[in-house]
């Protein structure tokens, strides 16, 4: 055998083939997952603007804004959620019992507002924990216990506020210690270049840039992705699938406490039966902004947009003054447009 | 595990947190009132079913249930409340009453066909049966003895004329469950006597969609004056909504609850059409009493009207106290 030949590399060329080739900076960025919504969204935007004169000034954008960062903030942890490859069917209804926990708590045992919004949020942690915790536990799938969670929560909500106060709305809280400051920090309005915006639009577009940099920049995210994509692979790599899913679940239990302490301190009293169906709207808001209900694919920044969307269509049919019986069916013709666009753009890139 | 002993030393914390911090102004009145226990009747004591449609969680429905509460105490029965939102639901529901052989039942119509046979059913065994809140038009020919309620039609018109006299130029009414029929008929009531009126429709389980889509129908048509809401909680919304908007609009409404009461004084409510819930509640169970221990039937075959009347400044003070204690 001979050693001895020399191997000249200089004359060598290297193969190229379809399967590693390079992806130019344009198609790095059409391939985001989500990119269909965002067009989406701009071409309700513009339509929206062509259609309905009041939807142009800045004010509008304003209300806009304000119905899309309520649903954004729960949808950006729900997003989350279905990435690592669970739903909460409880979410909704989460929100309601957040700010009756909240409130009630507060005006029977005489608290300061902001310990009665501390118990909720370890109430809210806890039932967040409760779900993770059985699914975890039981393999059962999340859709199913989660629901029983929605069943629970929604009969508790109006049974205990009717215990407490005798009636199904919880008593007003607005003269107690605390509501100022809490109302400041949940629910206040602030001038923004003479537009009057709502603090839950800057909250929103805060924790949506905290949970994009936590997916993408941290191994919590990366972990995130894993349990979402094949649980048991991550598991067999060291991934804390357990942990991870839990982890998950308390933070759309923190979300629906953040949103349901933003209820009670703009609205001061709560109505028990409410948030009964808004769970599928912070999944839908998800799934437009390009989630699989496989899980294991998705951003945060896709479920602000959808959000987006949401609120959009929701008060542009309002600003294009639209007879109101047809209302939900263009909020769904909307909504399928949306989904639709999306899918078609995620294919078209797929085969780039 | 490291993550569950932080999270029970969090907990723990918190707690101790809430029960030093306390509020020393609001929350629940410090001092226990006695409750007044007044004197009942004599006669035997026998089952009532109450059968609703309530929607769980709807502040109206309190009332009517209070005032069925007190009559039943009153009259030395007992009282069996149950609710389904859903038509066929509410049949069953009426149905299962028959079956456990209740005395007396008093029923909301507010699908009529829906109700009819389980209402028949009980008729033929005997069961006298009473309608009050919705079904004015059908009760009458159901066999029904009695009806307590106001016409959500009337009530509109009503409503209609109080903002002809207020000189409104446009109304918008807002409806929270779209498709409900008293509530389409309220506004139809309203557009019949104030033809300015638009519909808008809102998604009655989500609070700041609610706010948000009053104002942008505010700012779509600035020539809005007027905003008629459906429902107390909806309208102290839609006053949010008109401080949002910057317009100069007013704010009506039908029904009354606790917190509505404070907004009437202070202005930022006009009005609010009252129907009376707890008169309705009340006027079912003690007319099912008198009928079945005296044979009396209340109304001579028309419908005993509960509503509308209005409750503004000129008024308030006299209903803000029940209001309070949650009767009215």
């Amino acid at each position: 055998m001979s050693t001895g030949t020399t191997v000249d590399l200089s004359e060598r060329k290297v193969v190229h083939d379809e399967r590693v080739k390079e992806r130019n900076k344009l198609q790095r960025l059409v391939i985001r997952p989500e990119m269909g919504a965002l067009i989406g969204a701009v071409v309700i935007f513009i339509f929206f603007l062509v259609v309905a004169p009041p939807f142009r000034g800045p004010d509008a954008l304003a209300t806009v804004l304000y119905g899309s960062s309520t649903i954004g903030i729960m949808a950006c942890a729900v997003a989350l959620l279905m990435i690592g490859g669970e739903f909460d069917l409880s979410a909704g209804v989460a929100v309601t019992t957040s700010s009756l926990a909240g409130s009630m708590l507060a005006w029977n045992f005489h608290l300061n507002l902001w310990a009665g919004a501390a118990l909720a949020l370890v109430l809210s942690l806890a039932i967040g924990f409760f779900n993770g915790y059985l699914v975890m536990r039981t393999k059962i799938p999340s859709f199913l216990i989660t629901l029983g969670t929605l069943l629970m929560l929604s009969g508790a909500n109006i049974a205990v506020t009717k215990l407490v106060s005798g009636q199904v709305a919880t008593p007003s809280v607005s003269d107690m210690q605390g509501w100022d400051s809490a109302r400041l920090v949940f629910a206040s309005t602030l001038p923004i270049f003479g537009v009057q915006v709502r603090i839950t639009v800057l909250w929103w577009l805060l924790f949506t840039a905290i949970a994009t940099y936590v997916l993408f920049k941290t191994r919590i995210g990366n972990w995130i992705f894993a349990v979402g994509g094949d649980q048991e692979s991550a598991r067999a790599v060291g991934v804390p699938v357990t942990r991870v899913k839990i982890g998950l679940f308390m933070y759309v239990g923190f979300s629906a406490w953040f949103l349901g302490m933003h209820l009670l301190f703009s609205y001061n009293t709560v109505q028990s039966g409410q948030g009964v169906g808004q769970e599928f709207i912070y999944i839908i808001a998800a799934v437009i902004g390009g989630c699989l209900l496989t899980g294991g694919y998705g951003t945060a920044i896709g479920a602000a947009i959808g959000a987006f969307i949401f609120g959009m269509v929701q008060q542009g049919i309002v600003y294009a003054g639209w007879e109101p019986d047809w209302f939900k069916f263009f909020m769904g013709v909307m909504l399928l447009f949306a989904v639709i666009a999306n899918n078609a753009f995620r294919n078209y890139a797929a085969k780039r | 595990m490291r993550f569950s002993r932080l999270a029970a030393i969090a907990g723990t914390g918190l707690l101790v947190l809430g029960i030093a911090s306390c509020s020393s102004t609001g929350g629940k009145p410090r001092e226990s009132e006695g409750g007044g226990g007044g004197g009942t009747v004599d006669t035997p004591r026998m089952t009532i079913a109450m059968v609703t449609h309530e929607v769980p969680g709807d502040s109206f429905w309190d009332l009517i249930r209070k005032g069925a509460e007190a009559a039943a105490k009153k009259d030395n029965i007992e009282l069996r409340y149950s609710n389904d939102p859903e038509a066929p639901n509410q049949a069953n529901l009426v149905q299962t009453a028959v079956d456990s052989g209740v005395a007396g039942i008093a029923v909301t119509l507010a699908k009529p066909d829906a109700m009819r046979a389980a209402v028949e059913n009980a008729e033929k065994k005997g069961i006298p049966v009473v309608a009050f809140n919705a079904g004015q038009d059908a009760w009458k020919e159901m066999g029904v003895k009695e009806y307590f309620g106001q016409d959500g039609y009337i009530a509109g018109q009503s409503a209609g004329e109080r903002l002809k006299s207020e000189g409104a130029k446009k109304a918008i009414c807002v409806i929270q469950e779209q498709g409900h029929v008293d509530l389409e008929a309220r506004c139809a009531g309203v557009k019949n006597t104030f033809p300015a009126t638009e519909n808008l429709n809102v998604n009655g389980k989500d609070m700041p969609s609610v706010e948000s889509t009053i104002t942008a129908k505010l700012q779509q048509d600035p020539s809005i004056d007027y905003v008629v809401a459906l429902g107390a909680p909806f309208a102290l919304t839609a006053v949010q909504s008109v401080k949002n908007a910057g317009s100069s609009a007013k704010v009506g409404t039908f029904d009354t609850n606790a917190a509505l009461v404070d907004a009437i004084k202070n202005g930022d409510v006009q009005w609010a059409v009252d129907q009376q819930p707890y008169l309705q509640g009340y006027l079912a169970v003690d007319s099912l009493w008198l009928y079945l221990n005296n044979g009396n039937v209340i109304g001579g075959g028309q419908p005993v009207l509960t509503g509308p009347s209005f409750i503004d400044k000129s008024n308030i003070d006299a209903i803000a106290e029940y209001a309070k204690g949650g009767t009215r």
